[in-house]
């Protein structure tokens, strides 16, 4: 008894410790740089955290109708390729590096839409950033339904400064 | 009893975390699974959750075979 009464303090002692949100901001739209998000994200929501996602920059384009599906791997730039980094200029290069990731990927993970699904029924939000909205042009009615709404550096800074959060910049 | 077998990080942890609705308070759960950071994986989850992670076994083979069993606690 004396031992569960240690563990159920540690316990107690380590949830006060511990962030139970978390703040993830996505800034890329290449296959390599949402995985991970998504997969911290809805880890985080499956093991009890709230969880935020502010999308911003490229980013943003995981909200747009028109580019929600479209996620691709960068082929130029990209030196971790199994190939000379100056064929990644080719034209089609940038298709045909996407088509592979894809293959790969399609063995193990749901794909990006699919685990953008999987968050949002976990609990996860999703939050669109409000001037990247108006640099590329894209209005409210261009977002998906899964998104929850449209906010600024503010309300993502009150998010990231409150005690018991953890953000994590993608 | 969930088998995971085959899965990559986060798939072990996101089914079992719908998994563990499916039995009732107090009954184990057991988890198959090959991913190799399924154990530390796994631990982690509990401790997060409050969930008992009552046991965790490998059988060697390849690929090697991680067993969990995994108590819900609320």
């Amino acid at each position: 008894m004396i031992g569960l009464a240690l563990v159920s303090q540690t316990k107690e002692a380590e949830a006060g410790r511990r962030a139970n949100r978390l703040v993830l901001v996505v800034t890329k739209n290449t296959i390599d740089q949402v995985y991970p998000p998504l997969i911290l994200a809805t880890t985080a929501a499956a093991s009890g955290l709230e969880v935020d996602i502010y999308f911003t920059f490229w980013g943003l384009k995981l909200l747009d109708k028109k580019s929600h599906t479209k996620t691709k791997l960068a082929s130029v730039g990209n030196p971790a390729l199994p190939m000379p980094n100056i064929l990644g200029v080719l034209p089609g290069m940038t298709a045909m590096a996407t088509k592979m990731m894809k293959g790969q990927i399609k063995k193990y993970w749901p794909t990006i839409p699919e685990m953008m699904q999987q968050a949002k029924d976990l609990g996860v939000r999703f939050h669109a950033c409000s001037p990247t909205m108006g640099l590329m042009g894209i209005q409210e009615k261009d977002l998906i339904p899964m998104t929850d709404d449209v906010v600024g550096a503010s309300t993502f800074l009150d998010w990231a400064t409150s005690a018991g959060t953890a953000t994590i910049f993608v | 009893m969930l088998d995971t077998k085959g899965t990559l990080c986060p798939l072990p942890v996101l089914r079992t975390s719908q998994a563990i609705k499916q039995v009732k308070v107090g009954e184990v759960l057991e988890v198959l699974a090959t991913d190799p950071g399924s154990k530390p994986d796994l631990t982690a989850w509990a401790r997060m959750t409050g969930n008992e992670l009552v046991d965790a076994t490998e059988e060697p083979g390849n690929p090697k075979v991680y067993r969990f069993q995994i108590r819900r606690t609320k």
